[in-house]
């Protein structure tokens, strides 16, 4: 099996130096206290707690659902009139319910004090409360803070805004070791772990970890990659503590974990004919997957609205294994040290788009009638009723899609809603 | 009807649109509080109700990026297949300090020139209420050429209901004027919002029964009007008002402005469907007398199936018209106890208290979850009617429930016509609250041979679809309760008061086995009597004699 570059990997038809069209105005789009919902799955000994108002709360549940009803690993401390007239007061009471918490959930060992938009605007300054609250619960409970604000955040940043808090008070080390970071689902975290192992890679540390006794160590031997696309905060603490970012494109479909499992290999010094071996069955098993669950987006136009950050390595897998077009991409931020290396994968044509004025981009959206739209829940049933077919982005983050084994259920997520409008279509005329 | 109280708030340095607030009722002791899940989302959700429900309006809402979750609850979970008419300023921590109020002109502005509305909310999310940009004043200075009604929702005191409640009357009360009555018998329906309890069929229903009674409709309204059809809301001889939590205020207002009274008894059940009727002939002098012959649950209740219904246990939690009204036909019309009611809007809690009174329970006024499921836990009753979070706590307890009310999920929006109120909606009832229950030969079936391996309550009940599951040997079977909420919550109080009511009384092996044989939708029941028998006795262990000594005691 050759392990040849991909055909447009070099030459000059890649994205990265496409005009970008940056907006501003209304968006659609998540703050980052949702990423709460997946990260108190991940970290199995944390408790977050969000200083904010009934409307956060509100969030909260309503991005939730009612999968994790029953025993959730945060809570919204609820800013009520008493706590905006005097500080002082909002500090005593945020002690005060921490003590309550901490006393009836021994097995907490990790406690986020997640800031929020009216936390913010009020200057509540959580920042001092983790170290007074740290102080008072070592060496039992490690209280960090950070915000999820809709004012800072969007929607994933919120992971990169809780990693880039823990990373000052992650010990020192001066071993060479890999730090794998973004959370990945448990199962795709194994395969990660299992792909790098036998590749002689290691010792690999993870971060976020499952439990808090797992925490990394980092210094100037660190070398780090990242598995998820909007850890530029990370990325940055990181490198003022020393380590160095393996860039590489994301692990999303066969391409992708190929060339991001050959950074890694590479900057570890594994020769060819082991990373052929280790990786020659998995990536065909990847293809083969994909190509079936691709056939029906072979030739088909995407659009994708911006939500996640994930949008530009996704445009590159569907452009480059799954034989689609992209119209427009549009993600909240772009990063160039992170996105560039899936920008220059990404064939040229598509506008390439930061921020948002949703109204616009409808118009745009419109106007250019793509077979699939990559958009968030607010818009899909819309875009759905006025005859688009949509594939909303939130399951994107809450499926494990990352890696080689997941690389045929990434494209499924893709070509399901094309095949279901293909039957209901048929239903309709039969 | 409504609970109001005003408190002088303490405040020193808060801005004014804060500290004013409503003057309505707010939660005593309202400081910082833990909350997971809540019943009510913030009030400009509950503007987003109203808007979302109208046609022809639009809301300009000061708010923060992230605000705009609140659109899923409508494409999502109602399925709507539009947007909600909200356009979100979006501002950003770049922007406080510099100008956002210029940011919410150049929205308003925006949005006029690309929807075009008849009439336009404007408004502020709890952060934008924080930075005092006043959008009524810069809407008002912009001079759009349609009607600009501002509103004013105290986030930090406040919640949904009151939101749209608030909305409504600012509505109605900015555009709906008196004027000539219709010639013929006609009526407004006030209150049905986008994400309510089954507000679209209870309209449609409503409107059948009054057609039925020769009253044609003049407006429903928030659900489905233009700001031109409130306009035209004066006309109209009188007003039924469907929901009061979300229409009460704009209903008073008509009274007080257009001279219009407006009916008080929802119409949730055959006998509150036949009293309504009633209270509209009184309005209108029209005859009450119609024609019934669609309504079946009088028959389906008496019928000797039914039976089996006589004396269930049911809890019932909600908003409080829907509580008030359950608890009626549950004790009435189907023969159930009921033996404990409460309701999460304090506004309504007087109303509801004198419902439980009449009920002979004691109320349970509480927007925390917890102390509701900490409840139900105590009461193990046979049947929930609750909402989609007593649903959980149901699932987690293994006590069946029905949803009667608000939070809802997708699945409280059936593409079936499913209405709650008239006599179709008397007929849903019955269903609802049966399904969930063992049908009452099965339940016989499972009692007579409670260790059969078909009929072994684990199975669970039959028409359900989920798989049985294989008998479990009784050794093995039994944690009744995955897990109190006392684990992780500070229910110290409450969790004392079940262990002391239980006398820490222990069970012995033997006992422990008999109720194990007893059927799953009574244990949990003789469970606690047993508990009880033995505390009030102060036995300390539980032998098989006590199981049945307690049995003989309790039996109805």
């Amino acid at each position: 099996m050759s392990l040849d570059l991909p055909p447009n990997l070099g030459q000059a038809g890649g994205c990265r130096t496409s005009p970008v069209l940056k907006e501003r105005g209304q968006r659609e789009v998540f703050c980052g206290l949702t990423g709460i919902i997946w990260l108190h799955r991940k970290m199995q000994d944390a408790f977050f707690l969000v200083v904010g108002s009934r409307t956060c709360a509100h969030l909260l549940q309503a991005a939730a659902g009612v999968m994790i009803f029953a025993e959730p690993r945060f809570g919204t401390a609820i800013l009520e009139e008493k706590d905006l007239a005097g500080l002082a007061d909002a500090n005593a009471e945020l002690d005060r319910e921490v003590a309550r918490l901490l006393s009836r959930r021994p097995d907490i060992k990790q406690l986020f004090l997640v800031g929020s938009c009216p936390s913010e605007v009020i200057k509540l300054d959580l920042a001092r409360a983790a170290e007074r609250l740290s102080g008072l619960h070592s060496p039992h409970v490690r209280v960090y803070n950070y915000s999820g604000s809709g004012i800072e955040t969007t929607f994933t940043q919120g992971e990169d805004a809780c990693l880039a808090a823990m990373v000052p008070s992650l010990a020192g080390t001066t071993a060479r070791e890999l730090l794998v970071v973004g959370a990945l689902p448990d199962v795709v975290e194994d395969q990660c772990l299992s792909l790098l192992a036998d590749l002689g890679i290691g010792p690999v540390r993870m971060l976020p970890a499952r439990r808090s006794g797992d925490l990394p160590a980092v210094g100037a031997n660190t070398v780090f990659a990242l598995v998820q696309p909007f850890l530029g905060d990370t990325h940055a603490a990181l490198t003022r503590r020393g380590a160095r970012h393996i860039a590489a494109p994301f692990p999303f479909g066969e391409e992708g974990t190929t060339l991001w499992l050959r950074a890694v290999a590479r900057e570890f010094g594994v020769d060819d004919a082991t990373f052929d071996r280790v990786t020659a069955a998995p990536r065909a098993r990847a293809r083969k997957a994909v190509a079936t669950q691709s056939a029906e987006l072979q030739g088909k136009t995407v659009f994708f609205f911006p939500d996640s950050q994930l949008e530009i390595p996704l445009a590159r897998f569907l452009s480059n294994e799954c034989g689609m077009r992209a119209v427009e991409v549009g993600t909240p931020y772009l990063h160039d040290a992170i996105h560039g290396p899936d920008l220059d994968l990404l064939p040229n044509g598509p506008t390439i788009s930061e921020g948002q004025d949703v109204e616009r981009q409808l118009d745009r959206q419109r106007a250019a009638r793509p077979d699939l739209t990559v958009c968030g829940l607010g818009l899909a049933n819309p875009l759905e009723a006025q005859g688009s077919t949509t594939k909303w982005a939130i399951e994107l983050v809450f499926t494990p899609v990352h890696f080689y084994e997941q690389a045929g259920d990434l494209a499924g997520l893709f070509s399901r809603p094309l095949r279901r409008k293909a039957l209901l279509r048929a239903g309709e005329t039969a | 009807m409504r609970e109001k109280r005003h408190d002088p708030h303490p405040f020193h340095f808060l801005p004014s649109n804060i500290l004013r607030g409503s003057g309505g009722a707010k939660p005593p002791g309202s400081d910082m509080k833990l909350t997971l899940w809540t019943y009510e989302g913030p009030p400009h959700v509950g503007a987003m109700r109203v808007a979302t429900a109208m046609k022809g309006l639009h809301y300009v809402l000061h708010a923060p990026q992230g605000d705009t979750y609140a659109d899923l609850l409508f494409t999502m979970i109602e399925r709507r297949n539009h947007r909600p008419p909200v356009t979100y300023t979006t501002f950003q921590a770049r922007d406080l300090g510099g100008d956002t109020a210029n940011l919410f002109k150049d929205a308003a502005r925006d949005a006029y020139a690309r929807f075009q509305p008849e009439a336009m909310i404007v408004g502020a999310s709890c952060t934008a209420e924080l930075i005092q940009d006043d959008p009524g004043g810069l809407t008002e200075a912009l001079g759009l050429p349609i009607p600009v009604i501002p509103l004013e929702l105290p986030s930090y005191q406040r919640k949904e209901n009151f939101g749209a409640d608030e909305t409504f009357y600012q509505i109605v009360k900015a555009l709906a004027k008196p004027m000539a009555r219709t010639e013929n018998i006609t009526c407004n329906i006030l209150g049905a919002t986008a994400l309510g309890f089954r507000h679209r069929d209870d309209v449609a229903e409503v409107t059948k029964l009054l057609g039925l009674m020769g009253i044609t409709v003049n407006v429903a309204a928030p659900l489905d009007a233009r700001p031109s059809d409130i306009a035209r809301m004066g006309q109209a001889h009188f007003n039924v008002l469907l929901y009061p939590e979300t229409g009460e205020t704009a209903a008073r207002h008509l009274e007080r402005a257009c001279g219009q009274p407006f009916t008080k008894c929802v119409p949730i059940g055959v006998g509150a469907t036949r009293d309504f009727l009633h209270e509209v002939a009184q309005i209108t002098g029209l005859s009450p007398a119609v024609d019934e012959s669609g309504l079946r649950l009088p028959w389906w209740s008496a019928s000797v199936d039914s039976t089996y219904l006589t004396g269930k246990r049911v809890f019932i939690f909600g908003d409080a018209t829907h509580v008030i009204a359950a608890a009626r036909v549950a004790a009435t019309e189907i023969g159930f106890t009921v033996v404990g009611m409460g309701c999460f809007n304090r506004e309504y809690a007087r109303p509801l208290r004198a419902a439980a009174k009449a009920h002979g329970v004691e109320p349970l006024i509480t927007d925390d979850y917890l102390e509701v499921e900490a409840e139900i836990e105590r009461l193990q009753p046979e049947l929930i009617l609750g909402t989609q979070m007593e649903r959980h706590i149901g699932k987690r307890l293994g006590i069946p429930c029905a949803v009667i009310s608000s939070p809802v999920h997708v699945q409280d929006f059936p593409a079936r016509y499913s209405p709650q109120m008239g006599f179709e909606g008397a007929n849903v009832l019955f269903d609802t609250w049966i399904h969930p229950l063992v049908m009452g030969l099965e339940e016989h079936l499972l009692t007579m041979f409670r260790e059969d391996f078909e009929f072994h309550d684990a199975a669970g009940p039959s028409h359900h679809g989920a798989k049985a599951v294989a008998r479990v040997e009784p050794e093995e079977a039994g944690v009744l309760h995955p897990r109190t909420p006392a684990e992780y919550l500070d229910k110290g109080e409450e969790a004392q008061a079940v262990a002391v009511m239980a006398g820490e009384a222990i069970w012995a092996a033997a006992a422990e086995r008999e109720l194990k044989k007893i059927p799953f939708f009574v244990r949990g029941k003789a469970k606690r009597n047993t508990e009880k028998y033995a505390a009030d006795r102060g036995v300390t262990e539980i032998s098989v004699e006590t199981l049945y000594e307690a049995k003989a005691h309790y039996a109805r």
